[in-house]
């Protein structure tokens, strides 16, 4: 029996057992499409906290004050020393090492902005001109302590800050009072919504100098610096370490944190996640696998007589372990191939769903599922093929 | 049965010359369809030789076995043994199939078959569909398609009424006529009787074998 025919007849018999072979095929379809939506979903995940990830900066290191292992030779610690804070000369020293493009120190703090008799509390950024192209911010309007203007009292208000404030009015140019000062609203950042838990509409930047007044402090928050390249930022690191080991006296007192290195974690971890994610769907593609073993050795039961025959007719032993396999293969693929359409159209209603979240499932995912159901379907009617090339001609014939 | 051995054939020795039309008789348990089978390549001697064409079959691989069935022995069955969910002409190709004949040349031996029993008008019909002597032509088509040289028919007209299997009997012999080799398993003593040669049986043993000229 030729190859051709042997698919030709067992699809025409998957066809005849139309019931049967629809459950087959949607428990295969389920297992195969189960597997592409969740691996969908955590692939989209992965995506979307790199994506979130990313656009906080390019090539970006913080550096903050203290050590972040628990562990190691801070011998300050053990004296009963804090660790010595960042400071703006610490910050201009960093910006002036060859592997920095641009530097922001930055302060955080709380305080009242009035203006047009309303009044609210706001998250207050202290920095320089450079923070906003650092942190990727855009200014919708205006400018940010644009030549020459650092020691100016100059503010920039957040989106919907802006909005509250001057709902019809243009906010530019208005005078605003942050805390006990007075600043000019110089311009309006555009909106961006949450990034990273951190709405940057509702925040207002003044310059480090009235930041660090205000606050009544010559420490900084941080210090974030953008690297030249992408091949910069480890050289970046080991020299702002260096820099600030010297300045500090020798000790190892602050921690440089690259981008990149959160970045390579979160992949990991969303990984592993999507990985074990899909593990579980492939479960249900081992369960599919049995259904179909057990569709398989119910088949050559119910055609008994009907090997028998094909057996007194002529085919080998071979020729009837081929049909049986054939067949599971037709059930096996048409329902991975049905699966992996289910699940595409079920990331795609993800998509819709859920607009920011890129859920395409992963090529590896959807192979894998389709080459894992193909697998089992053939690995489980191994049994029941065997079974039926087995059967005595005589004995089968002789079963109604 | 305690430790008795129990034989369904026993110190059998038989000659069937190429053309013959032999008709094998006895009641129920007596050993005919085993003696059938073994001669169809169906089942196998514990002990003993069967030749066919010249040529010592029994120690023939599973596989050799199969061609020999495929293609030169013919079987027909009591209970016609078609598949239920293929139409007439698709039962009738299925040894073509098997032997790996190419879908040209299947159609045209097919619809040849389909026109030679008169099943031209049947052929897309399930066996569900058929009556019971169409169901049998049917069969014997599919016997025949590969033109074999021993047609072996167990109790063909079992389940047909007289008119009908009188009919089947006579398409069976016209096959004999052409040459074919007809090997007929029946208890029926008149349709026993038609065959040239008639061959009893009982407990395993051949008890009488005679020859008849019925012509």
């Amino acid at each position: 029996m030729t190859l051709t025919d042997t698919l030709h007849t067992s699809f025409k018999t998957v066809v005849s057992y139309r019931i049967r072979s629809l459950l087959i095929i949607l428990a295969m379809a389920l297992g195969v499409g189960a597997v592409v939506v969740l691996t969908a979903l955590g692939d989209g995940a992965r995506n979307y906290i790199i994506n979130q990830f990313s656009s906080i900066g390019t090539n970006l290191l913080v550096v903050l004050p203290g050590r972040a292992e628990t562990s190691g030779s801070f011998l300050g610690a053990v004296l009963g020393q804090t660790p010595r804070d960042l400071t703006l000369k610490d910050a201009q020293l960093l910006g002036r090492l060859p592997q920095v493009r641009r530097y922001a120190p930055l302060n955080v703090g709380a305080a009242e902005l009035s203006a047009a008799n309303r009044l609210r509390e706001v998250t207050v950024l202290g920095s320089t001109a450079d923070l906003i192209p650092i942190r990727h911010m855009q200014l919708a309007l205006g400018n940010f302590l644009a030549h020459g203007g650092e020691h100016t009292a100059q503010i920039v208000l957040g989106a919907k800050i802006a909005q509250e404030f001057f709902p019809r009015s243009q906010a530019i140019g208005q005078r605003v009072r942050l805390g006990d000062s007075r600043f000019l609203v110089s311009g309006v950042l555009s909106s961006q919504g949450e990034t990273m838990g951190f709405n940057t509409d509702e925040i207002v930047i003044i310059p480090i100098d009235y930041a660090q007044a205000m606050f009544n402090t010559t420490s900084l928050f941080r210090i974030l610096i953008e690297a030249k390249s992408h091949s910069d930022i480890e050289p970046a690191k080991q020299a702002i370490l260096a820099s600030l080991r010297q300045s500090h006296d020798g000790e190892d007192d602050t921690t440089v944190i690259t981008q990149d290195a959160i970045l390579e974690t979160f992949d990991r971890i969303l990984q592993t996640l999507t990985l074990a994610v899909a593990g579980i769907a492939a479960i249900s593609l081992i369960v599919a696998g049995i259904l179909v073993m057990n569709v398989m050795l119910v088949a050559v039961t119910q055609r008994t007589a009907e090997i028998g025959l094909l057996k007194a007719i002529g085919a080998t032993s071979g020729d009837i372990r081929r049909l049986f396999l054939a067949e599971a293969l037709w059930l096996s693929l048409v329902g991975a191939v049905l699966g992996f359409l289910l699940g595409q159209l079920g990331s795609l209603l993800v998509r819709i769903a859920y607009p920011q979240l890129p859920a395409w499932a992963p090529v590896w995912a959807s192979i894998a599922a389709i080459a894992v159901a193909l697998f089992t379907g053939m690995l489980a009617s191994m049994l029941p093929a065997s079974k039926a090339a087995r059967l005595d001609a005589v004995v089968a014939l002789s079963k109604k | 049965m305690g430790d008795q051995a129990v034989y369904a054939l026993n110190d059998i020795n038989l000659q069937i010359a190429s053309g013959e039309y032999v008709s094998i008789m006895g009641p129920s348990g007596s050993g005919k369809s085993t003696l059938l089978n073994i001669i169809g390549l169906l089942d196998k001697p514990d002990s003993g030789r069967y030749e066919l064409d010249g040529k010592l079959v029994t120690d023939l691989s599973e596989t050799e076995q199969a061609k020999i069935r495929r293609e030169q022995i013919g079987f027909v069955f009591q209970s016609f043994h078609l598949v239920p969910r293929l139409t007439a002409a698709e039962n009738i190709e299925l040894p073509l199939l098997l032997g790996g004949v190419s879908p040209e040349q299947r159609q045209i031996r097919v619809n040849n078959a389909l026109n030679a029993f008169e099943l031209k008008q049947r052929a897309n019909h399930r066996p569900a569909e058929l009556s019971g002597g169409q169901r049998q032509r049917v069969a014997i088509a599919r016997a025949t398609i590969m033109q074999p040289s021993v047609i072996l028919a167990d109790e063909p007209t079992g389940n047909l009424d007289h008119q009908i299997g009188a009919e089947v009997m006579s398409l069976l012999e016209n096959l004999h006529h052409q040459g074919t080799t007809l090997i007929v398993v029946t208890h029926d003593r008149e349709l026993g009787g038609r065959a040239h040669r008639q061959i009893g049986m009982r407990d395993g043993k051949i008890l009488t074998d005679q020859f008849h000229d019925t012509h």
